[in-house]
């Protein structure tokens, strides 16, 4: 036991010595959770747009107001003819354009119709869809006040209501994926760092030498990490209580409880790594360029699992992120209980053993 | 010019020996953009829904079919009451709940309005978002049906309406793949790029055979140059068979020029190269610069508008991005592959990334000094 303390001591000292290092994982997580609070968010703001107007009458100069006070375009520049357009979006400075037609109050008081065309940049299909029904809604008002006098009869209201998240926050989204990355993603990083670097600088066989049992010397390798990593949990929970207003419905106990048992699977999968690698640099090629894009686009927090095709919904079970953030989900927002996630708890207790399985296997033959 | 050479053998010999991590640099990127890109859509095609019919009317029924038979909605139960159907919700089984009240199809023919509920689950505000806009095309559709069959068409008429069309241009088809794959091309070319050079000097450090190297009369340049350079191959050739694979799976190539793209991408990744070559120079050791590594890889992906447009950033963010240039590679490809837009379209991102370069570039010469 005394040992123990005393490798354990040694790791720690290792640690602290590199400020750098400690600095970037224990600020990592709060820049992230800050970029990610406030400046990741998929409300349309002061989007850039241009206007054709070829009537330039009263009805439209009155939508064009409209849609420049709204918070969400910005009347990026008038344009007169309609191949100017396609050169606006061929450089990128808008997203946008809209196209009103010749004599357009007249067509609309006399022959009660008249049209707007409007262009949107698809390149990214969702703004583009997103943008559009803005646009349009601005328009329909404006159609609606116009006829206040001869509203359409047989009308159905629809009533919405956003549950769980009724101001459309970004963090409710963001703070359980924010989580279930980082965490992933530092531990495995670091605790398979830590043992490789040992192997490739050469003084891994002077431990193993020692009359420290082997797995000792690993636990003790790992413990720094796992307070690290609780600290990178407090921090976020803090942090995205207090600065992003995130409320923490459920029990803070089972919260914590099920995130150790992720760290346990995440510091696992470290040690899987750095039993099937010999060189820093490929356990960082593993963790970082193996690891970070699936665990964001599979774990269904920047994406809903269920449109994804077959196999990669299939796929996406062995990413333990996935079971995590669903059970943040379900703790700190819904507020549920233990006997609805005790499933996404079992499997990754599942997950922990079988890396830490094959990785004492893996060790053993390295001996 | 043949110390160059002989630096530059080294490096290549250096690389070319480690399979393991040879393989990974092209192995890890290209299943990825195999795979990855089919997991990127917001298309919704299975949005649960869960159905409190409190009217049991005609017209509740007409409305719950035009739901079902869009397409978009997957009916999972009709449930009793409202709080029922919220317990659905709760246990992940529905997204969506419709709730008619009872009178619906009396007020909607006597009063001339009714209204009906809907709630989405809003955890993500997103997928909430174009859930209930779907609904509410739906809605509206059937409220269209509705007034076709009550209205005489003569009356119809004498309503104002202003006609909205609506066009999507570059994409017409609205194919999210088009928008990720570029994207996902990018990012990896980056994470290759920045991961390798970023270590790689650090490493000597490290394993101290950069001592050998400083006493030898290489030059500052030279040294980094040797090591920009294998890098710099290594980027265009993951960047090649990326596009070979995203024409062969995707269908997916460049509306532009190809050469403008390579000319881009090489310009990019001495700026990128440098970069990593900085943090390298920075380190003391290859955990250290990982670390560092990571840091700036996360905000720089983050910030760089894959996933969500940097123009609804807020303005702090907005600048960020100005200096983030793995922003100005997704923004080049997609505009090449989607909108073809020409050098002279470019120009700006040009000139910015050059400055990248030269900055960069510089500092890493400077910072890196042959003492130890």
């Amino acid at each position: 036991m005394k040992q123990l303390l005393t490798f354990i001591k040694k790791e720690f000292h290792h640690i602290l010595r590199d400020t750098r290092s400690m600095l970037v994982l224990i600020g990592l997580p709060i820049i992230q959770l800050l970029i990610f609070g406030f400046a990741i968010t998929n409300e349309v703001r002061n989007t850039n747009i241009a206007i054709l107007d070829n009537a330039k009458d009263k009805a439209t100069q009155n939508i064009i107001t409209r849609i420049e006070s709204s918070q969400y375009f910005d009347i990026d520049q008038t344009i007169k003819t309609n191949d100017q357009i396609e050169k606006a979006f061929k450089t990128g400075r808008i997203k946008l354009a809209i196209v009103f037609q010749s004599n357009f109050m007249k067509e609309l008081a006399h022959n009660n119709k008249a049209q707007i065309q409007l262009i949107s940049d698809a390149t990214d299909p969702n703004q583009a869809t997103t943008l559009i029904n803005y646009a349009s809604s601005i328009i329909m008002d404006y159609q609606n006040e116009f006829n206040t006098t001869n509203k359409l009869p047989y009308t159905i209201n629809t009533e919405t209501r956003m549950l769980y998240n009724p101001q459309l926050k970004g963090a409710y989204t963001s703070v359980p994926g924010v989580m279930g990355m980082i965490l992933l993603l530092i531990s495995a990083m670091m605790t398979s760092i830590a043992i490789v670097k040992e192997k490739e600088l050469g003084t891994m066989e002077v431990l193993l030498v020692s009359p420290m049992k082997p797995w000792l010397v690993i636990i003790s390798k790992v413990i720094p990490y796992f307070v690290i990593s609780l600290i990178n949990v407090a921090t976020i929970l803090i942090l995205s209580v207090f600065v992003l207003g995130l409320p923490i419905q459920g029990s803070l106990l089972l919260l914590i409880f099920s995130t150790v048992i992720y760290l346990f699977c995440a510091l696992s999968l470290g040690l899987l790594i750095s039993t099937v690698t010999d060189t820093q640099q490929a356990a960082m090629l593993i963790s970082l360029l193996g690891l970070m894009l699936p665990v964001v686009m599979l774990s269904g927090y920047a994406f809903p699992i269920a449109n994804m095709p077959f196999i990669l919904q299939v796929i996406s079970n062995a990413v333990p992120a996935k079971w995590y953030i669903i059970i943040v989900k379900g703790v700190m927002i819904k507020g549920i209980d233990i006997t609805q996630i005790w499933k996404e708890l079992v499997i990754l207790l599942g997950m922990t053993a079988v890396f830490l399985l094959i990785s004492i296997k893996r060790f053993k033959i390295r001996l | 010019m043949r110390t160059l050479i002989f630096l530059l053998r080294k490096e290549f010999l250096q690389i070319i020996r480690n399979k393991l991590i040879l393989g990974m640099i092209f192995a890890l990127p290209l299943i990825q953009l195999i795979l990855l890109p089919n997991a990127a859509t917001y298309e919704m095609k299975n949005i649960t829904l869960s159905v409190v019919d409190h009217d049991h009317s005609e017209d509740s029924r007409k409305l719950i079919n035009k739901f079902t038979a869009s397409g978009y909605f997957q009916l999972t139960d009709y449930s009793e009451t409202y709080n029922q159907a919220l317990d659905q919700v709760e246990k992940d089984v529905a997204d969506l709940i419709v709730e008619i009240p009872q009178g619906f199809e009396r007020d909607l023919i006597r009063e001339s309005e009714t209204k009906i509920m809907i709630a989405a689950n809003a955890i993500s505000g997103q997928t909430a978002g174009l859930a209930v806009a779907y609904s509410n095309s739906i809605i509206r559709d059937f409220n269209n049906d509705v007034r076709v069959e009550l209205i005489p068409q003569s009356r119809l008429n004498t309503i104002p309406v202003i006609e909205i069309t609506s066009s999507n241009w570059f994409n017409p088809l609205m194919n999210y793949k088009e928008f990720i794959v570029p994207g996902v091309l990018a990012l990896l070319v980056t994470l290759v790029g920045y991961l390798m050079s970023s270590l790689n000097i650090v490493k000597e450090k490290e394993i101290g055979t950069i001592e050998q190297l400083n006493v030898s009369p290489i030059k500052k340049y030279q040294f980094i140059l040797g090591k920009l350079i294998p890098f710099w191959f290594i980027g265009l050739i993951v960047m090649s068979v990326g596009f070979v694979i995203s024409f062969i799976v995707y269908g997916i190539y460049p509306e532009g020029s190809f050469w403008v793209g390579y000319l881009f991408a090489g310009v990019y990744l001495i700026a990128l190269l440098g970069f990593g070559l900085l943090t390298s120079t920075f380190a003391d050791t290859q955990q250290q610069a990982m670390f560092i590594a990571y840091f700036f890889m996360l905000v720089f992906i983050l910030l760089g508008g894959l996933f969500s447009p940097t123009e609804n950033m807020p303005d702090w963010a907005r600048y960020l991005t100005y200096i983030n240039p793995v922003s100005y590679l997704i923004d080049v490809m997609r505009m090449l592959v989607l909108k073809g837009s020409s050098f002279w379209d470019l120009r700006n991102h040009f000139l910015i990334v050059i400055g990248f370069a030269i900055v960069f570039n510089g500092l890493a010469i400077w910072n890196y000094k042959k003492t130890v």
